[in-house]
């Protein structure tokens, strides 16, 4: 997290608290810091001042600067009514009351962003009356709350979070969080105890190390065993379980883990001091047992907390789902509204969704207009405008006005939900390269207990000292352990998936960042992909029998169920009804009307059913300016209907965007089924050389072909349905998640957002960033080759003991974590600017 | 050298006193949560006193 001066954070122009643009400047100013500052609406005003008011100015010092609607405030009367919370009924739910005087409930805190966030609600809540405790969790953004009912309600408290601008809701603490909490304890328990084991033992173990052998009287010496062993005890038999287990599960399943050597050296140590303390004779190790364990542990400790701190960053997609819901009986009664848990809502039904708030599910405005704030999915920071007809994606939060929404899909059927296992099956997936290093850890794991028995032998059979073989043995067990070589890639994969995510990019795929870093070849499609895929009909042109009305009304009854970006344009009311609809990608549809079999698609498809020579299709008058027309044509057996033009925008960052991948040193083609000369035309805008122009699906995969067989490494960036076929052939297929939702299944990354929303330059973050990650991947696996290298011979002639080559293995390991926890964004400045707190967050 | 059969015994029943208040204080939550302590340094409250606490300036 960076802490930098909030007037540093926002321009004289923006909203002192939010950001956002001062509309009306000198209409809400407050003295905050010493200074007049503006704020953009009155809700902000009035949080600045409470927060002023009750002595947290400092707020404003120690935030991170906020990105334009951050904490944006809502006026109260907006929001829907926090009384519901009051409800016995309710609170039966999540509410706790240990006795009459206290009740405990847990909160999730929304709309907070920064850990000076964090503080500000802390202390400003623990100033409300009758709370008696109040305690936020930094890492994941809980609240535990324990209130007096006498003195005060719960709506009341989360009335006093909404005054300074943020939001609480109760929630019911789930099974899985509870589950993580202990597991956490535990393990600190564990490395607790072998810690201090270790510290006690090593405190027995010294008069030993000081007096010398046979210098301690005898009695002493055997008064220190036995103490030395009831402390090990606790430590081999609880605080290594987990290398035990591992062990046994992996002996269960006949294959090496990276814990059976680490078992191993642990039970062989311990069985030969057990049998020199019972025997009254020989060397006890119990100090270097409780030390080996301890270092184990905090290595495992700090790599958990870095996989943790990885993972984190998907937090909010997995969570974003808000407790309740106001649920409407239709789309204009806001009387009998009803405030029920938000999974209890299903689709069609409509919902009310105040500023502020979470949408709790995917769905259509359906009245009202506001904007909102989609990052969620998008990454995306500029609030979207929402007005009747516009969808909405669960989980982003509406910003200005109230909305009634009609829910289409729910729980796990959102986009939200869709996105988060795509981005799970992602991590289960692994590069080649460290599926290969994973295979090596194993075989290498086996090596280490051969050398240890074979290092074992020959001390004890060639040097006869058999004390010393045992220890030789555990030394070569425990330095060599591969577990740096397991670690280098698991984190870093995690991390730049986060990173992705972050930027509105979804992996599904894990192996396909290393096939991303070495791509050569960016085949483009240009419909949705370079242009918006928002069409509109330009003109309409008679070229048969019928006249133009008809023509629109078949075209549009052709379209009516198709999700094709062309489609779009085709929406309207229509007299005509399609049976027997047929689709061929990335040509066009087919279907009888009437007793007449129609087709609207490509000039090549229809001359197909036409079997008619070729049209001239009257040129108009801006054609070859606005080159980013596209010709669609309607035909049935007997000849041409009509010809339409369709108009589609490029989207605004194409030009950047194709500049960008040139300086990656990539190769651009740009494939598109649309007429050739439309596609010339913007290649040559885009400087794009190699164009493939009127390409149906089965050209545009053996374009993909040709590459590959020249030994390129293809990314296709395409759209949904038509392009499915080329994307399962491409190295690295990037979906538009505007497309459809099939193709976004086969792809390996998902673009998100809408269509208005999705951003291409996180394609070219992409390829940053994977360059980066298979780096320090490789950095690892050469680090942890290398430590291995030197020290398996090492250990085995005797000169590392056990405890030495513990903390080489440790240092090895930590080293290979520190590595991958470093930054994956770019350098340039902007980049860091927005990553850095999503880096911090993560 | 015999105050070492009193002293070693009295060692392990401090070592298991010491574990168990660990204990207490594990499960009472206070390592749930290791970032906020540093973030609590960096935002310590010096500026105004807590109203709760008496605003007496003197006190």
């Amino acid at each position: 997290m960076r802490f930098e001066a909030a007037a540093g954070g926002t321009s004289a122009a923006d909203c002192f608290h939010c950001a956002l643009p001062v509309l009306a400047p000198g209409r809400h100013v407050a003295s905050v810091l010493g200074a007049a500052r503006e704020f953009c609406c009155a809700g902000c005003e009035a949080v600045a001042r409470t927060i002023v008011a009750s002595g947290f100015e400092q707020y404003y010092e120690t935030r991170s600067a906020p990105r334009p609607g951050d904490g944006a405030a809502v006026l109260p009367q907006d929001l829907p009514a926090l009384e519901v919370y009051d409800d016995p009924e309710a609170q039966r739910q999540f509410v706790a009351s240990p006795d009459a005087g206290r009740r405990e409930v847990a909160l999730i805190l929304d709309r907070v962003r920064c850990a000076a966030c964090l503080w500000l609600s802390e202390h400003w809540l623990r100033r409300q009356p009758g709370v008696l405790r109040i305690d936020i969790n930094y890492a994941t953004h809980r609240a535990q709350l324990t209130w007096d009912p006498a003195q005060t309600r719960l709506s009341s408290i989360l009335e006093a979070v909404r005054a300074i601008g943020y939001d609480a809701y109760p929630y019911e603490p789930r099974r899985q969080d509870e589950l993580a909490r202990r597991a956490r304890r535990r393990a600190t328990w564990r490395l607790f105890v072998a810690g201090f084991g270790a510290m006690q033992v090593m405190m027995y173990a010294f008069p030993a190390y000081l007096n010398g052998d046979g210098a301690l009287a005898p009695e002493t010496a055997q008064l220190m065993r036995w103490a030395s062993l009831v402390l090990t005890l606790p430590v081999v038999f609880f605080s290594s379980g987990p290398f035990f287990a591992g062990a046994w599960q992996s002996l269960k399943q006949r294959s090496v883990s990276l814990d059976a050597p680490i078992a191993l050296g642990i039970a062989a140590g311990f069985a030969a001091s057990l049998w020199a303390t019972l025997a009254g004779q020989g060397a006890v190790y119990f100090d270097t047992i409780t030390m080996l364990v301890f270092l184990l542990l905090a290595a495992r400790m700090l790599e958990a907390a870095a996989r943790e701190r990885a993972t984190r960053a998907l937090d909010p997609l997995a969570r974003w789902m808000p407790s309740f819901a106001t649920r409407l009986s239709g789309p204009d009664d806001t009387l009998g509204a009803q405030r029920v848990a938000a999974h209890a809502i299903a689709p069609q039904d409509y919902v009310l969704v105040a500023p502020g708030e979470r949408v709790p599910a995917d769905g259509v405005v359906a009245r009202g207009a506001s904007s909102a704030d989609e990052s969620l999915l998008t990454g995306e920071s500029h609030p979207v405008a929402k007005a009747p007809g516009a969808a909405l994606i669960g989980g982003s939060i509406n910003l200005e006005q109230p909305i009634v929404m009609q829910v289409t899909r729910t729980g796990p059927d959102t986009q939200a939900a869709a996105v988060l296992r795509l981005v799970e099956r992602a991590a289960a997936g692994k590069p080649k390269l460290v599926e290969a290093a994973d295979r090596l850890a194993a075989r290498l794991t086996a090596v280490v207990v051969l050398v240890a028995l074979g290092a074992f032998l020959v001390w004890a059979g060639v040097f006869d000292s058999p004390a010393r073989a045992t220890w030789v043995a555990v030394a070569v067990l425990v330095a060599t352990c591969p577990c740096a070589l397991a670690l280098a890639a698991p984190i870093v994969l995690t991390r730049a998936n986060a990173f992705l995510l972050s930027r509105g990019l979804a992996l599904t795929r894990g192996a396909a960042i290393e096939r991303l870093e070495g791509a050569t070849d960016v085949v483009l499609d240009k419909t949705g992909t370079l242009t918006a895929g928002r069409f509109s009909i330009r003109s309409v042109t008679a070229l048969g029998p019928l006249n133009e009305d008809a023509c629109l009304g078949l075209a549009r009854a052709l379209e009516a169920s198709s999700r094709h970006p062309i489609a779009r344009a085709f929406v309207g009311a229509t007299e005509y009804v399609a049976q027997d609809l047929r689709n061929a990608p990335g040509q066009g549809v087919q279907a009888t009307i009437g007793n007449r079999r129609v087709r609207l698609g490509s000039e090549t498809y229809c001359r197909e059913i036409a079997g008619c020579q070729t049209v001239a299709m009257p040129a108009p008058p801006a054609y070859a300016a606005a080159a980013q027309d596209t010709p669609v044509y309607l035909a049935d057996a007997h000849g041409w209907l009509a010809g339409f033009l369709l108009e589609d925008a490029l989207r605004p960052e194409a030009q950047a965007f194709v500049a960008r991948l040139g300086t990656h040193g990539l190769r651009v083609h740009l494939a598109s089924g649309d007429h050739p000369a439309v596609v010339d035309a913007l290649a040559r805008r885009l400087g794009i050389a190699s164009v493939l122009g009127g390409a149906r699906p089965e050209d545009k995969t053996a374009f993909v072909e040709r590459l590959q067989r020249a030994g390129r490494v293809v990314v296709m960036v395409g759209d949904g349905l038509n392009d499915a076929p080329v994307l399962a052939r491409a190295d690295v297929s990037v979906a538009m998640g505007s497309g459809a939702d099939a193709a976004q299944a086969q792809a390996d990354l998902v673009l998100l957002g809408g269509e208005a929303t999705l951003r291409l330059s996180a394609i070219g973050d992409a390829l940053a960033v994977a360059r980066r990650a298979m780096r320090v991947i490789r950095q690892n696996f050469a680090w942890a080759v290398a430590y291995n290298a030197v020290a398996l011979p090492l250990a085995a002639i005797g000169s590392i003991g056990p405890w030495e080559a513990a903390i080489g293995m440790t240092a090895s390991s930590f080293i290979v974590v520190i590595n991958a926890m470093r930054p994956l964004a770019g350098r340039d400045r902007a980049q860091q600017r927005d990553t850095a707190p999503i880096l911090a967050a993560g | 050298m015999e105050s070492l059969y009193i002293l070693v015994p009295v060692s392990l029943v401090l070592v298991f006193v010491i574990g168990w208040l660990f204990w207490r204080a594990l499960e009472g939550g206070q390592f749930d949560d290791l970032e906020r302590p540093g973030y609590e340094v960096l935002m310590d409250d010096d500026s105004p006193k807590d109203s709760k606490k008496g605003s007496d300036p003197c006190g």
